[in-house]
């Protein structure tokens, strides 16, 4: 056999004579606006980018939030304490326990009981937490591969993040519009046999993610797509505020659970991971690698939750046993007044943040001593993320705002609020 | 926690530009008068002590009736020193601008247009000062106190004398 072929040459094909270089002069281009969205296939959320284009570069891009808007803040200010938590449900729909553990704690930081709180409530609040960004990191991870043509992996990360919203279910009766924690502790405790369920459920969770892996890592498509695209570099998350698994992709090892440890994180062996270059791919790699950790702290806080009450014993903050309620004229008052008027919490203003699925999620909460908020605001971890888009896309492809926009991971819900 | 920033800013500016420092609930602030607004946040993410490199958040709080109604309230952390704190600015109703945070840390653009956009405060010097959240066309500030929650403003009209 001949092995000596020459390589194979492009230059004449079906006898037009290609450029014998890349220096051809290119075409003349002129800038041409361009609008995607706020309805779109690519974009999951709604949001509306005005692009100017020069042939298939962005020249510049608007990025236009809001179509989300619900209020979020207005709202609060005329709803009891308590009343919040459904509303924080719908910030990061994704990871709806997430915020139910950040308000909370904001609270209890304002009422100066985050230290009464009973130990198997803090553990309660950390494992469904850890659900929760497991499933807010397959859904970003799921999507974004689907909308680079991916779809396997899209089915595969949705089947095991079906799995946790099942075992969610049985926690608090829904998937998403959980508000399930409470000013104190939980609302119930967890159910009989949860344990057990969620060991069996993480074992087969780690196959998916062997599978999906096996899919995407070195799938050269994919890679290409994202491999060197949309850098952010350290000194830009600093800039923009920008923490949580984009934040950390650049190096900057900046987790809430490890540099200011709440509830019991400092009990748990967990790494951080981080990645090097800012890229897509890092975004990608450090959150699969993160569910992997969440996947750690798991196993171990069903090693070491304790027995015990799951909410505080407070009759000021808390509502009597539904027994006692309807059969003593105390527990129906105190019940009536937690409901009406709201659990009193002191005046004041505080900052309590903590790591949700996107980043740092603050709660600055201003009381001044009634049982309604004064101000209740959210500090959006993607909403600094997204603030940077507007540089990132600059000098990108059209068909790079897919993966840069999907792993950057903007939710509306707590975007807009 | 971070006191020692604190006394580092009492150190550095006169009782005219800083005017009163607490804390509470484990939280440190310091209010500014509005003129040294961006020179003590510059100071704060250059001097060596402070080291507050990361902006984290901006917001306005509405004490509606109290002089100044405004807050413009600016949450900074180290994530080398892995300290925080908290500033004030205040301004009045007649006169709700402060000076833009834009050049200090570009990520206050949008937190910026968010105060604006919902509060009506005003940042001098900001590159792009557009509403972000509510719609061009939207009248007023929808967190002022003295906004009704009830007020609906649908950006598609009903023509008035329609028949549907």
């Amino acid at each position: 056999m001949d092995n000596t072929l020459a390589p194979p040459t492009r230059k004449v094909v079906l006898g037009i004579q290609e450029p014998s270089d890349f220096d051809a002069p290119e075409l003349p281009t002129e800038p041409l606006p361009l609008n995607m969205g706020p309805s779109h296939p690519a974009m999951h959320g709604t949001v509306r980018m005005v692009l100017e284009v020069e042939g298939e570069k962005i020249s510049s891009a608007d990025v236009q939030i809001g179509y989300l808007h619900r209020c979020f803040e207005k709202e609060s200010e005329y709803a009891t304490w308590t009343q919040i938590f459904p509303y924080t449900d719908r910030l990061n729909y994704i990871s709806p326990m997430l915020n139910n553990v950040g308000y909370a704690m904001a609270v209890e930081k304002l009422m100066g009981i985050a230290a009464l709180i009973p130990e198997r409530a803090q553990y309660i609040r950390v494992i469904v937490g850890e659900i929760s960004r497991m499933t807010d990191h397959m859904t970003c991870l799921g999507a974004s591969a689907m909308e680079l043509g991916a779809f396997t992996p899209f089915l595969y990360m949705l089947k095991a993040r079906e799995w946790l919203f099942e075992l969610l279910e049985e926690v608090c009766g829904a998937r998403l519009t959980v508000s399930y924690l409470r000013i104190g502790g939980c609302a119930w405790d967890l159910p009989v046999g949860f344990a057990d369920k969620l060991r069996n459920i993480l074992d087969r969770t780690k196959d998916v993610l062997v599978d999906v892996s096996k899919l995407l890592d070195r799938n050269r498509i994919f890679r290409d797509r994202l491999d060197g695209i949309g850098i952010i570099t350290q000194a830009d998350c600093l800039q923009y505020g920008i923490t949580g698994p984009v934040g950390r992709s650049t190096g900057l090892a900046y987790d809430v659970r490890k540099d200011a440890p709440y509830l019991v994180y400092d009990r748990f062996d967990f790494d951080v991971p981080v990645g090097s270059l800012g890229d897509n791919f890092d975004r990608y790699a450090v959150r699969v690698e993160e569910i992997k950790q969440s996947m750690r702290i798991l196993e171990q806080a069903l090693d070491q939750i304790p027995a015990g009450p799951y909410v505080i014993n407070d009759p000021r903050i808390i509502l009597p046993p539904k027994s006692e309620t309807y059969n003593s004229i105390e527990a129906m008052i105190a019940h009536f007044k937690i409901i009406m008027d709201g659990i009193h919490v002191p005046a004041g203003e505080v900052y309590s943040y903590s790591e949700a699925g996107n980043g740092e999620l603050g709660f600055y909460l201003v009381s001044d001593g009634t049982g309604r908020p004064w101000k209740c605001r959210v500090r959006p971890p993607c909403f600094a993320s997204t603030s940077i888009l507007p540089k990132l896309l600059e000098g990108l492809f059209i068909a790079d705002i897919v993966p840069t926009f999907g792993l950057i991971n903007m939710i509306g819900g707590e975007c807009d609020r | 926690m971070s006191q020692n920033v604190l006394d580092r800013v009492k150190g550095q500016f006169t009782a005219g530009e800083l005017l009163e420092t607490g804390s509470q609930h484990g939280d440190e602030w310091a209010r500014v008068r509005r003129d040294a607004w961006v020179t003590v946040a510059t100071f704060l993410r250059d001097d060596p002590a402070t080291k507050m490199e990361m902006f984290i958040d901006l917001t306005v709080v509405d004490r509606f009736s109290s002089e100044p109604r405004f807050d413009v309230v600016l949450h900074l952390y180290s994530v080398s020193l892995k300290h925080r704190v908290r500033l004030y600015a205040g301004a009045p109703e007649e006169d709700p601008s402060v000076d833009t945070l834009c050049p200090v840390w570009a990520g206050a653009n949008w937190f910026e247009r968010e105060a604006y956009d919902l509060y009506g405060v005003r940042f001098k010097g900001h590159p792009d000062l557009r509403r972000i959240l509510m719609y061009p066309e939207f009248v007023g500030h929808p967190l002022r106190k003295d906004y009704p929650k009830e007020k609906r403003q649908p950006l598609v009209r009903r023509q008035p004398n329609s028949v549907d």
